[in-house]
């Protein structure tokens, strides 16, 4: 039975990990309806600069957690403000692709800067023994982290002013207009917000894997596994789509080898799609 | 559908220009050449599914992964080039069948994602069947010993051959009642079904359409360079572009995926040759440009031009 | 006061009931048309009448009961085999194929749910239903460009063109002025006269009564009454249920006093 328990507990931290990479996705995609596929990008970008932060400066990547995410908030804001907002309620195909235009951009300005070579911030802080299960502690702080941002948001999102006005404007959009909601900046808001939880994560992310301008898609095709499992637009949705993605993840890399358990995760992400198109904990009426 | 006159003139003569290459021009040109034709088939096929229907698939490069894998294990197996591209395409075709009838039940958004997991379920299956598909190592195909103007010719015409047949079916089908449902499909699918069309059958004859031409190409393609890999073959980037080539020439018209496919190629090209660090950005400003200033693609522009002088459409 | 007697009904329902959770939309609803017959359905906003024709045509199915269309139980069939069979409905809010001209729109109507050989047969038969309803003149417009009056007429275009057996209206007239309605009224008159079924779907008693003779009520999901129209409008239960029951007091009170 040891296996099985570091089994759920690397499956429980990878899908920590996964929450609060797909958790600022999920938002723009519930709230704006739009897929962004610059999030995989944006997440590299966080973990670029708090590489470059620590190489450079030795600024330890807990420093550099408000700064990207203030940077990246930045970024989406105006990314939202001046470009995306005037195709926001075109169809999906005029979205999607504007949104994959921009992101061979800024995949192409981070390669020509950074090159495609792996980069790590090492912090070598070991790891600690509970009983059978091991478990290396820069990834545990890592894990704790993702965990608390996460929970951050929706402490953001249930708790002020821009949040509740975000959470009216995703259930109805012309009756949050009607109540003197400014839409296009709730828009531009949210969209920095998905940015801004992108590029923490990427600190997080620094600090554990290398981090390469190869791996964007590998976190954008994440991203779309964790919001479809656990249902758009919410942070729990993330959360939940996040943990049993973790946990699927590592017992189908247990039992059919590493290689496996990606396929696992898209196969999970297709059977909830044809049987609960709303996710685990979706609300009806996003399909 | 509004292909003007215009539209096939620009059919023609581009067809022309393609097929003459080998004329005049050297292999640089005429491998330029059987790549516009490869991709206008791709673009012309995810019309069916995405310009007639409006549905937002991004399956292409599973069929063309697909075709490419089932043309170069037939082949291996000692079945004839000819005959393991047809095996490819039929195979295809009923693998499109079936996945379409499960997983055109989506709509918009999750019909998007769920098309775009299709591509990295097979990516991810083809990789991991060693076996069969040589995994990541990928798979040689028997050399064909030809001399290379000889065999860039060949393919050339192969190509041009997969891209005419496409345009044909897109001909037939636009004049057909399978057409003309489609488009009652894209308008709205309710309303479709309550005038008595079978839209499940409907929408899975579309999503096959889409998939047996890519299918044909990738086959054709596998046995062109003589080896394929799973990274190559299911390309992300080849299931996002095809979509923006209809788009930049014009979803759901005959001439325009063809011609929008034709404009990328090139400009992807002309980027490659000059601009080595910067080609991805340049064909991304490209496609933001093409979002905002071009939405209807190019032929929109003559007949955005048309309805401003006055003439009735 | 039933008339579920008679054997050579061609739409018949026979105990349907629909269920959403654990709400009651349908209850036990039976009756029967005649071929030929004009018939109001009536009853107070979410009484389950738009539920009773999406049953009926396939766009839900029905808890438990049977739904017979010339003889053959249709309760398991989808919105596309209705068109087929004849069974054509317009929807409360209409829904036209917004892009695509009027005439285009009634082609579809004819090629599929009528059974047209070809698109150039459907479309003359979709001009035929144009003339029919006097849309003839804005053939050529897109659908999206007509005015509400127009676009109802054309979703009559449509399912006349598709040769239906039963045509079901759902509130044709709702959102229609006085004149526009009288113009209605005519055009569904001489559709009963070609020999069509027709269930008029209505919560303006006025129009269902200038159109039929039989009447069916539902409220709160029961069919509660099923008869001819002037027996109906006196009942005590109908005029409770549809009026409310300060109005059927004051109206008793009228008679006594």
């Amino acid at each position: 039975m040891a296996i099985y328990s570091q089994i759920l507990a690397n499956g429980l931290m990878l899908g920590a990990l996964y929450a609060c990479l797909a958790v600022g996705f999920s938002l723009v995609w519930g709230v704006l309806n739009v897929i962004n596929m610059l999030h995989g990008s944006f997440i590299i970008l966080g973990g670029y600069l708090t590489y470059f932060a620590w190489h450079a400066w030795g600024i330890h990547p807990i420093v550099m957690l408000p700064v990207v995410g203030a940077l990246l908030f930045a970024l989406g804001f105006a990314l939202q403000k001046l470009v995306i907002n005037r195709v926001v309620s075109a169809p999906v195909l005029t979205t999607l692709t504007l949104t994959f235009g921009l992101d061979m951009i800024l995949y192409n300005v981070m390669t020509y800067w950074f090159t495609a070579t792996p980069r790590r911030v090492t912090l070598d802080l070991g790891a600690v023994s509970l009983g059978p299960v091991t478990l290396p502690v820069d990834r545990l702080f890592g894990t704790a982290l993702a965990l608390a941002l996460t929970l951050l948001l929706y402490a953001v999102m249930r708790g002020s002013n821009i949040g509740r006005a975000i959470v009216a404007v995703r259930m109805d959009r012309s009756a949050a207009e009607l109540m003197g909601i400014r839409t296009e900046r709730i828009y531009a808001i949210t969209f920095g917000i998905g940015a801004l939880m992108a590029g923490v994560a990427g600190v997080v992310f620094a600090s554990i894997f290398p981090i390469t301008t190869n791996v964007t898609g590998t976190y954008l095709g994440k991203a779309f596994v964790v919001c479809v499992v656990g249902g758009l637009g919410s942070v729990p949705g993330a959360l939940v789509g996040g943990l049993v993605l973790g946990l699927v993840e590592s017992l189908a890399g247990h039992w059919f080898g590493p290689q496996q358990a990606i396929t696992a995760g898209f196969a999970l992400m297709l059977i909830i799609l044809l049987t609960r198109p709303t996710g685990l904990v979706g609300v009806r009426g996003y399909e | 559908m509004k292909s003007g006159p215009l539209a096939y003139l620009l059919l023609a003569a581009g067809i022309l220009v393609l097929a003459t290459t080998p004329l005049y021009a050297d292999n640089y040109v005429v491998r330029t050449a059987a790549i516009v034709a490869m991709y206008g088939a791709l673009a012309t096929s995810w019309n069916f599914i995405g310009g007639f229907t409006g549905y937002p698939s991004f399956s292409t490069a599973a069929f063309f992964g697909l075709g490419c894998y089932v043309g170069a294990i037939c082949q291996r197996a000692g079945v004839p080039m000819i005959a393991a591209w047809l095996i490819a395409t039929l195979m295809v075709g009923v693998f499109a069948a079936l996945l379409g009838a499960i997983i055109l039940r989506l709509r918009g958004h999750y019909f998007a994602i769920g098309s775009i997991a299709v591509v990295e379920v097979c990516r991810l299956v083809v990789s991991s069947w060693s076996s069969l598909t040589g995994g990541g190592d990928g798979l040689n195909l028997p050399l064909l010993h030809w001399p290379p103007e000889e065999l860039m010719r060949f393919f050339l015409f192969v190509m041009l051959g997969i891209l005419v047949l496409s345009l044909i079916a897109t001909f037939l089908v636009d004049r057909a009642r399978l057409g003309f449902g489609l488009r009652c499909i894209h308008q709205n699918e309710d309303a479709a079904a309550m005038v008595g069309i079978d839209t499940t059958r409907y929408k899975v004859a579309a999503y096959t359409l889409s998939a047996i031409f890519c299918a044909a190409a990738g086959a054709a393609y596998a046995s062109w360079t003589g080896y394929i890999d799973p990274t190559e073959s299911f390309q992300i980037l080849m299931t996002v572009k095809v979509p923006v080539m209809a788009m930049l020439g014009g979803a759901g018209t005959l001439a325009g995926p063809f011609l929008g496919a034709a404009a990328f190629v090139l400009l992807e090209e002309v980027f490659w040759a000059n601009f080595l660090d910067w080609n991805r950005a340049i064909l991304g400003v490209v496609i933001v440009l093409l979002v905002f200033f071009l939405p209807g693609g190019l032929l929109s522009l003559h007949l955005r031009r048309r309805a401003k002088s006055g003439g009735a459409a | 006061m039933s008339t579920s007697t008679t054997g050579d009904a061609i739409l018949k329902l026979d105990g349907v009931s629909k269920t959403f959770g654990g709400l009651k939309a349908l209850t036990d609803v039976s009756f029967a048309l005649q071929p030929g017959e004009v018939v109001g359905l009536i009853g107070p906003n979410g009484a389950g009448k738009t539920t009773l024709v999406n049953v009926v045509t396939g766009n839900l199915r029905p808890s438990s009961g049977s739904i017979l269309f010339e003889g053959k139980d249709v309760a398991a069939q989808k919105p596309h085999e209705a068109a087929r069979r004849g069974l054509a409905r317009t929807f409360q809010i209409v829904q036209p194929f917004p892009q695509m001209t009027v005439l285009e729109n009634v082609t579809a109507g004819a090629l599929f749910g009528g059974g047209a050989a070809s698109v150039g047969d459907a479309r003359d038969m979709a001009r035929t239903s144009l003339d029919f309803v006097g849309l003839a003149p804005l053939a050529d417009r897109p659908a999206a460009q007509l005015a509400l009056a127009a676009r109802k007429r054309l979703e009559l275009a449509k399912s006349l063109a598709m040769n239906p057996k039963v045509l079901m209206l759902d509130e044709v007239n709702a959102g229609l002025n006085s004149s526009e309605i009288d113009g209605a009224l005519a055009l569904i008159r001489s559709i009963a006269e070609r020999g069509v079924t027709v269930l008029i779907i209505e919560h303006l008693m006025k129009v269902v009564l200038s159109l039929s003779k039989r009447l069916l009520v539902l409220h709160h999901g029961q069919m509660i009454a099923d008869g001819p129209s002037r027996e109906i409008v006196a009942d005590e239960r109908v005029i409770e249920a549809y009026l409310g029951q300060k109005y059927a007091a004051k109206l008793k009170e009228r008679h006594h006093g």
